[in-house]
């Protein structure tokens, strides 16, 4: 039986979700016209007044906000609200060195952490439970989010932040915390942690874990849920929109609902800019429709994904986005080919390995190298080299046929690959471009 | 009886067999023989030790990768020829060598053989009068 943080709009006909689209976007692009010069001229340019907007069938004309525009607005230029009115700043970690600074009102903190709730509950969530936050807390939205999320279903939060391993079992233990929010690379970490300390799945009681802001693979996550005895559900959102939760998944775990209330998705040709047909594969485009203090029209995510309008069985209505299949930040341009670290994680997993690995790209006498330094697990190990590196052969044949390029593959000893408690360190690019 | 040799997975690079041998110095573990077999990247060392248990423990909580690896020990005689016999012996039997290794013990030196089917080759060996050490008895010689 599925449960619903706020079942009236969760589950609402979708003629009633356009309805409320369609009334948000006018006013939205008025507000956004009126107290945001930088999209106004934007508009301008154009030839686009608030009137040539009327309902989400004129959304497309609107032009596109990037990431570049966010840094040469910075900080303040795409502020809407006066600094009175504002509470808070969250900010991204900046792996591109282009920081981005996201502002928020009262209401804009209050609608983010509903969303969290919605995620919350629909992982199964009550006032019942404790929720263990393992997200950092701070510029980073992930803690925050949670945290809130948390608090709005009435869960005891367990605030613990990222870091301090020991602490944190120590926590799920003695509190017998029963839900987790980390990243899921942490997770991974944690549950291998919890068995070198010789805990068993069964003795562990956790029963659900809401992980993200991070590309992971259904491979991994089949492996947290084992090795933790949980079930594990995705969490999708950007720090330019409010944090997670702007999309979540459902008992069914098959896709995540974007909170289609508070946002508008669109799926665009990256090349083009044009809208593709719907179930196409593109770059997901956003509108935020509720946020005051930083409403991005049309902001470009640069995450690689579709979109599912079928009917979902958990009785939500919202559509359904598919894990991305990787943030173009975290795509990489190898000798000419796409190359998203979760396709290497996936063949890892799938050839036996775990998903402690490296990418390093350099480039010598103008050409692309490729190295994967994959971790030596004691499963993997045998004491005949030959069969080592039968099975090295093994992986980096399942890697070619994955990616249509060549890797080379190291195995290193175990524990060397640096494992922030945060985002894990996947990709050292050397290239000098 | 076979002896159980601990195999440790080791990166080609410098200082990685110092950390381990670092490892099993500070825990108080006797090396009675070593042998190191190397690839481009990485290699593995095989280690008959004092105490094989306690010794993949030490190194696992050093997150060192290591398993036990049965092998067959013989003593080989200080002459011409005499592991020649030996040889002869399995070839006689038709017992593949994977890989072999040496180490002199207090009083005569011996010969370790990894072989594919361990108990088998150890059971036609013995019945053509080669009598293979047991773990107690490596921690004597």
């Amino acid at each position: 039986m599925d449960r619903y943080f706020q079942a009236e709009i969760e589950c609402a006909p979708r003629e009633k979700i356009l309805e409320i689209q369609n009334s948000k976007l006018v006013a939205q692009v008025k507000n956004v016209w009126d107290n945001v010069e930088y999209y106004r001229k934007k508009m301008q340019e154009k030839n686009l007044t608030p009137d040539d907007i009327k309902s989400v069938e004129d959304l497309h004309k609107l032009p596109f906000l990037t990431k570049a525009d966010l840094k040469e607005a910075y900080p303040y230029g795409l502020l809407a609200r006066p600094l009175k009115d504002c509470v808070r700043i969250h900010s991204t970690s900046g792996t591109t060195g282009k920081r981005v600074i996201a502002f928020y009102t009262q209401n804009d903190i209050d609608m983010w952490n509903e969303c969290c709730a919605r995620a919350i509950v629909a992982a199964g969530g009550t006032n019942e439970d404790v929720c263990q936050v393992s997200y950092g807390y701070g510029l980073f939205t992930g803690g925050l989010g949670l945290d809130g999320g948390s608090h709005k279903v009435g869960c005891l939060t367990v605030p613990t932040s990222s870091g301090n391993t020991e602490r944190q079992i120590m926590f799920i233990m003695d509190l017998q915390a029963t839900i987790l929010c980390c990243t899921p690379s942490y997770a991974a970490y944690l549950a291998e942690s919890m068995h070198e300390m010789g805990l068993t799945p069964e003795q562990i009681p956790l029963k659900a874990g809401i992980f993200g802001a991070e590309a992971w693979s259904e491979e991994m996550r089949r492996d947290i849920e084992k090795s933790l005895g949980i079930k594990a559900y995705d969490i999708y959102g950007l720090t330019e929109l409010s944090g997670p939760g702007v999309a979540f998944e459902c008992s069914e775990q098959h896709g995540m609902h974007i909170n289609e209330d508070h946002f508008i998705a669109e799926i665009i040709d990256p090349e083009t800019g044009e809208v593709l047909p719907e179930g196409s594969q593109g770059e997901l485009v956003f509108t935020s429709l509720d946020k005051e203090a930083f409403p991005l029209l049309r902001y470009r995510t640069r995450d690689i994904c579709t979109l599912n309008r079928e009917k979902c069985s958990c009785g939500r209505t919202h559509v359904r986005m598919a894990k991305p299949r990787g943030r173009s930040d975290d795509m990489l341009k190898i000798r000419g080919v796409n190359v998203f670290p979760s396709q290497i994680e996936t063949v890892l997993l799938n050839n036996g390995y775990a998903a402690n690995y490296q990418i390093i790209v350099d480039r010598v006498n103008h050409t692309d190298t490729f190295d994967v330094n994959v971790e030596m697990t004691p499963d993997m190990f045998t004491d005949n080299v030959g069969e080592i590196q039968t099975r090295k052969k093994i992986l980096e044949d399942g890697l070619k046929s994955m990616l249509g390029i060549k890797a080379k593959v190291n195995l290193v000893a175990p524990k060397t690959i640096t494992r922030s408690e945060g985002k894990a360190v996947r990709v050292i690019d050397k290239r000098k471009i | 009886m076979a002896v159980n040799q601990v195999s440790v997975f080791l990166e080609n690079k410098p200082g990685t067999l110092d950390q381990m041998t670092e490892v099993l110095a500070r825990n108080g573990i006797n090396l009675r023989a070593l042998s190191l077999a190397d690839t481009n990247d990485f290699g593995i060392a095989r280690m008959i030790v004092n105490d094989v248990y306690e010794a993949t423990n030490v190194l696992k909580e050093e997150n060192f990768v290591a398993t036990f690896t049965p092998v067959l020990v013989y003593k080989v005689s200080d002459e011409t020829g005499a592991l020649n016999n030996i040889l002869k012996i399995f070839s006689a039997a038709n017992v593949n060598i994977e890989y072999m290794y040496s180490f002199i013990g207090k009083k005569a030196a011996y010969m370790i053989f990894r072989v594919k089917d361990t108990a088998n080759a150890e059971k036609i060996l013995a019945g053509k009068g080669l009598q293979s050490l047991t773990q107690e008895q490596i921690a004597e010689v």
